[in-house]
Order: structure tokens, then C-alpha cells, then sequence
């Protein structure tokens, strides 16, 4: 059969599987529809929380950025995993036990403060768009390159599905569609690792793979192999970083505390029975994550060697046909610069500006035309990072159903984050705007209906997003981890664990932080991007990296304001000792 | 419970966190981002050290981490009677 035809079924029967499910998990309280009951079990979560967590872009994009960085994309692999230990260690359990619906609400009631909960709201509501706007797009992508339909019919395919299960079973259903998006997911980013690994290491686990031998019995390792190969070329060699440490510190640590701070993901512990499943949870989570985080570096080196290895010399005439279909969709592009007919892929870039502009016409040889100017250095190539994933079981020569599997895998990824988004959107819109600010006499089945309908104009909004994106969709993503770290993670932290912390001193301290991490993001992204360099930014950290100062600047302000301010009332210290307590 | 009980269940938490972090910081920031350089001198298997630690060791450390914090935590919740059973 062929991959479109297998990609087509494949795709049918996991959303069926998805639509069954929300079917069979539909809700029928508040309780269910913000925390799923409170009953779902551990390992459950930690599958579901895993799915929740790795996106379009952990599944599409991660392993690409690797290939192409080396050792610098150790930043996303630590950064990402790591904020669950802080998560398991400082935030989750003690949430649990506080036992609310929301993020906010845990800032409203813990800082006695209307103001706090609303300041909340909106750094929710702002994290958690940027971030679908993303998924949404990533959905259409799947669907355009893989089933050869518009991005926008894609998108509204998308968002159908998870109108579906979100609106009609919220947490509930979101939860155990998440546990078959994992299953998904993990089953299509390891199918073709472990192909490839036997192929190129001869061992089956491509997290192992990645410190074996090559197979061709030259018993040299293959990252020395890689190594080689890159520098040969002219490359930077894959096992060295370019990053200053500074920068890889401070977006390693924005990266590991705004996850921790990433209300889709807190709000996922709330959904268990106990304090104890909260911090076993996160455990599970984190080993369901693990398989791909380790996972993905193998695949970045396999990619980048066989990118080498099939590209580097190859004469145009005779590409193979995955080349051509990625040169047609523009994420390829080849300038014969010294009309040899022949790739020569080398370091540097190829083109100037390096984005392709294609003038829709052919070369001598076949390859689209460029608008661009030729880059001085001898490189011909570009390609896009984003490929690496989708394109490589095809440059490794699969069998079919597995290139189909990838297309299911990545829409799986993007959905089920999606979806989590969505519903915490939808429920600090029910829960703490209306319910706990501006209409407190709704009934419990009002407020499960204005859930139902918050989630479906959000749905509505993102898919919007995804049709028209706004042209710094990639930028803005840097926003939600910045955000989230400079914002939430230092309130819910002090919250927890420093009885004294008053409101004062939380709304100045999130506000800092928040107005500081934002100041500086928009002013090098979108008000000066040409200073956007190391000699411009302070202390040598980028943008990406702001978020922990931010974050530091926060707990600054928090303890300053608070020592010239009142205590809590005993109530909240109350509190305070009360969910340190399992019991 | 009384509330010493509750304070000694909570300081031997922050102890317990506070190893617990000191490992956290030491496999990631350290060993795989200040140190890197210094460590790729050596090797594991096909690995030089550094970048084994940054992209593969640091996140089997996180893993063993939040296993033992659970697992010491559930003793300590019977040790202190403040269990959920």
C-alpha cells in the first residue's frame, strides 16, 4: 500500500480511538470537567501528563534543532525533563493537597487576594494561547504535507476533534484521550529511531545506539564518526556547543521553572486521589517523557549522519524522490553555485537572506530557482530544521507504514496538547472569572455549561490562529516559558514554602517579573530585532533566556516588599502549615 | 497531630529536598553545562563524558530522583503518622 493511503488509516482509526473514548468519558459535574473526578490513577496521569506536556514541538521539531546544533540542544533536553523534579520536589504534592480546580484559584486563595487571582488569570490566558496558536498550526502541517490537504481544512479537522472530547468530556475526557495520544506518540517516534539505530549501530535502543559503534565494521563510534564527518566539512564539530555558558545556564533554568510554572501541566495534579499519587505521578510522567527525550538526540545524530552520507555529493538528476517533495514544499532548496550539477553540502550558510524566496522557475539541472543571494562560502544547500522528523524515515528508506505512523505520532502530540490548553483556558474563564469573581450565584450545572462553551470559543480563537498565523508565532512561544517562570513559579513557590509571603508582596513580585521578562523579549523581537546579538544583550543572555532573571528579580521584590508589609492573617498561615500535611 | 510533630515531619522534608536538589543542579548545571568541557575529556563508551551527562545522563538522574524523593517521602509520612491511609 501506499504511505498516503496508509497515512489516511492510520490517522482514521486514532482519532475513531479518540472519539470513542470521548464517548465513553463524558462529563457530568464540575469536578469532573476541571480535575476529572479527582480518581484518575497515577501511572494513568503520568501517561496523560506526558502527552499533555510534549507538543508539536518536543515531537516535530526538537530532534531537528538537535541535528543541526549538537551538543547546544542539550538546553531543551535538560531544561524540559528537568523542571519535573522541581515540580515532583517543590510544587505538585502540596497542590494536591490544597485541592482546587485551578492554578488561580491557588493564588487567589492562599494570597487572599481578588487582585492576585485576576493577575493570574491573565498570565493563564496568555501562556496558554501563545501556546496553542502553535499546536494548531502544527496540526495543519501534518495534514498538508501527509495527506495532501489545505493547511486550513486541516486546522478545522483538528480542532472538530478536540471540540469533540474537550467540550463534551473536559479533564475527564481530555485525560484518558491523552493516555491513547501517548501510546501514539511514543509508539511513532521509537518505530523509526529503533530502525534506524539497527541500521547504523546494529543496537536496537537508540538511546544506546548513540554511544555504539558504527555497523560498517570500521569499530569507530559514531558520534567520533559524526564528529569527523562535521569538521571535514567545515561544520562545527556535532559534540561541541557554540553557546556562551552564561546563556545555556540561564535558558536551561528559564526552560526547567517554567515548566514547573506552566499551568496545563500543574493542573494535571490535581486530577489524582492523593498526595502520594501526586508526587509518584510525576515520576511516571517523567519516564513516559524520558523515552523520547533520550530518544531524540540518537535521532538528531542518525539525521545529520545520513543527511551527510546521501546528500553531500549527490548529483541532482538522480535525488531521491524525498528530496524533490521537500524542495517542492519549500523546505529544501538547492544553488548549484559552481554548476557542477553536484550537492555539495558544507558549513555555513548557503543563502543570503537564509530563508528560500523560489522565483518559480527551473534550473539546468531541475532545482527550483532562487531569488536569494549566494552566502560567500562553498555550502549549496538549505534545509529546514523542522524536516528532520518527518523526513528521515524517508531518507532512511522505511517501509511505508512506518512514515505513516510518524504523521499519526506528530498530530497526536499537537491535539493532545491542544487540548490540556484548552481546558485551562476554558476553566479559569468558568471557574475563576465568573465563578469566583464577577457572577458568584451560578449554579454548579451554569457553570459546567459556561465551561462547555468557554472551552469551545477558545477552541474558535485558536483554530483562528492557526489559519491566520501571526507572523511571530515562533517568537512568541519564548514568551510562555519566560512568563511562566518570572510569574508563577516564584509566587506558587514562596506560597508553599515561606509562611510570611503576604499579598503585597506576591502581586509586586509577579508583576515584576512578568512586566521585566516581557519588557525585555518584546523590545529585542519585535522593537529593535537588529540589536538582537551577545554585544546587546545584558549580561550576555538572550531572550530566551531572560525568564530566569526575571524570575530572580521577582523573588527579590516578593522578599523586599514583604519585610515592609503585613504578615497573612492566621487563617492563611493556617493554610500554609495545613497543606505541608499529607493528612 | 501536634504541631511539633508536624514542624520535625516538615524539617526532615526540607532535608531530604534539599540533597535531593543539590544532585539535581549537580548532574545538570555542573556537570552538564559549566563543567562540559572539562569532563569531555573523558569518555563513556561511544560518549565523551560532558555531553553524555547533558543529553542523556542528566535526565536518568532526574528519573532516579523523583522515585527516591517519592519513596523516602511515603516513609517519612508513616514515620510521622501523617500518612493518608
Amino acid at each position: 500500500m501506499s504511505a498516503q493511503l496508509l497515512t489516511y488509516l492510520f490517522v482514521g482509526a486514532s482519532f475513531t480511538l479518540y472519539i470513542g473514548i470521548a464517548i465513553w468519558s463524558r462529563s457530568s459535574s464540575t469536578k469532573e470537567f476541571y480535575v476529572a473526578g479527582g480518581h484518575v490513577s497515577p501511572i494513568a496521569n503520568g501517561a496523560a501528563t506526558a502527552a499533555d506536556w510534549m507538543s508539536a514541538a518536543s515531537f516535530l521539531s526538537m530532534a531537528g534543532i538537535i541535528a543541526f546544533e549538537g551538543a547546544d540542544g542539550a538546553r531543551y533536553l535538560m531544561g524540559w525533563t528537568g523542571g519535573y523534579v522541581l515540580l515532583a520536589l517543590l510544587l505538585a504534592p502540596y497542590l494536591r493537597k490544597f485541592s482546587k480546580f485551578t492554578v488561580p484559584d491557588f493564588v487567589g486563595d492562599r494570597y487572599y487576594s481578588q487582585t492576585a487571582r485576576l493577575v493570574a488569570v491573565v498570565c493563564v490566558i496568555f501562556i496558554s494561547f501563545t501556546y496553542v496558536a502553535g499546536q494548531m498550526r502544527g496540526v495543519g502541517i501534518v495534514f498538508s504535507r501527509f495527506l495532501e490537504v489545505d493547511i486550513n481544512t486541516g486546522v478545522i479537522i483538528g480542532m472538530g476533534i478536540v471540540f469533540f472530547y474537550a467540550v463534551l468530556g473536559g479533564m475527564k475526557g481530555i485525560t484518558y484521550t491523552q493516555v491513547a495520544q501517548y501510546c501514539v506518540l511514543i509508539f511513532a517516534y521509537l518505530v523509526p529511531a529503533i530502525y534506524i539505530s539497527i541500521a547504523l549501530t546494529g543496537n536496537p535502543l537508540p538511546m544506546f545506539g548513540l554511544g555504539s559503534t558504527m555497523v560498517d565494521g570500521s569499530g569507530v563510534y559514531l558520534l567520533d564518526k559524526l564528529d569527523g564527518l562535521t569538521t571535514e566539512l567545515g561544520m562545527a564539530a556535532f559534540t561541541s556547543g557554540n553557546k556562551s555558558t552564561i546563556d545555556m545556564l540561564f535558558i536551561t533554568a528559564a526552560l526547567m521553572a517554567g515548566t514547573a510554572g506552566l499551568p496545563h501541566v500543574i493542573v494535571r495534579f490535581f486530577t489524582v486521589p492523593k498526595v502520594r499519587d501526586a508526587r509518584i505521578s510525576a515520576g511516571y510522567a517523567l519516564v513516559f517523557i524520558a523515552l523520547l527525550y533520550t530518544t531524540a538526540p540518537a535521532v538528531a545524530a542518525f539525521a545529520r549522519m545520513n543527511i551527510i552520507n546521501n546528500v553531500d555529493g549527490m548529483t541532482y538528476e538522480d535525488a531521491p524522490s524525498w528530496f524533490s517533495k521537500w524542495e517542492d514544499s519549500g523546505l529544501i532548496a538547492w544553488r548549484d553555485k559552481n554548476d557542477d550539477g553536484v550537492v555539495q553540502y558544507r558549513g555555513g550558510n548557503a543563502l543570503q537572506p537564509s530563508k528560500p524566496a523560489f522565483t518559480g522557475e527551473r534550473g539546468s539541472s531541475g532545482e527550483r530557482l532562487l531569488g536569494n543571494s549566494s552566502s560567500a562560502g562553498e555550502n549549496e544547500l538549505y534545509i529546514d530544521r523542522d524536516i528532520i522528523v518527518l523526513a528521515h524515515p524517508e531518507i532512511a528508506q522505511l517501509p511505508n507504514w512506518v512514515i505513516a505512523l510518524v504523521a499519526a505520532g506528530g498530530l497526536a502530540a499537537a491535539l493532545s496538547t491542544a487540548a490540556g490548553l484548552l481546558l485551562v483556558i476554558s476553566s479559569a474563564v468558568s471557574h475563576d472569572l465568573l465563578k469566583k469573581t464577577f457572577k458568584p450565584e451560578i449554579t454548579e450545572r451554569q457553570e459546567l455549561l459556561f465551561a462547555r462553551i468557554a472551552a469551545a470559543v477558545a477552541i474558535g480563537i485558536a483554530g483562528l490562529f492557526g489559519i491566520y498565523p501571526p507572523g511571530f508565532v515562533a517568537e512568541v512561544v519564548a514568551f510562555a516559558f519566560g512568563l511562566a517562570a518570572a510569574s508563577f513559579f516564584p509566587v506558587l513557590l514562596l506560597g508553599i514554602f515561606y509562611k510570611r509571603m503576604n499579598k503585597e508582596a506576591a502581586i509586586t513580585g509577579m508583576l515584576t517579573g512578568l512586566v521585566f521578562t516581557f519588557a525585555y523579549i518584546a523590545y529585542f523581537k519585535f522593537v529593535s530585532p537588529a540589536d538582537n546579538n551577545p554585544d546587546h544583550w545584558w549580561f550576555g543572555i538572550s531572550p530566551e533566556g531572560i525568564g530566569t532573571l526575571g524570575m530572580l528579580a521577582n523573588f527579590l521584590v516578593s522578599l523586599t516588599v514583604c519585610r515592609f508589609t503585613p504578615p497573612p492573617p492566621a487563617e492563611i498561615q493556617a493554610l500554609v502549615e495545613n497543606i505541608r500535611v499529607p493528612s | 497531630m501536634s504541631e511539633k510533630n508536624n514542624h520535625a515531619y516538615w524539617q526532615a522534608n526540607l532535608r531530604l529536598m534539599l540533597v535531593l536538589l543539590v544532585i539535581w543542579f549537580s548532574v545538570s548545571f555542573l556537570a552538564g553545562i559549566i563543567f562540559v568541557d572539562f569532563l569531555n575529556q573523558f569518555r563513556l563508551y561511544g560518549y565523551k563524558l560532558g555531553f553524555w551527562f547533558s543529553q542523556q545522563g542528566a535526565i536518568y538522574f532526574f528519573v532516579l530522583l523523583i522515585f527516591v524523593y517519592s519513596w523516602r517521602m511515603n516513609a517519612l509520612d508513616k514515620k510521622f503518622g501523617v500518612d493518608e491511609e
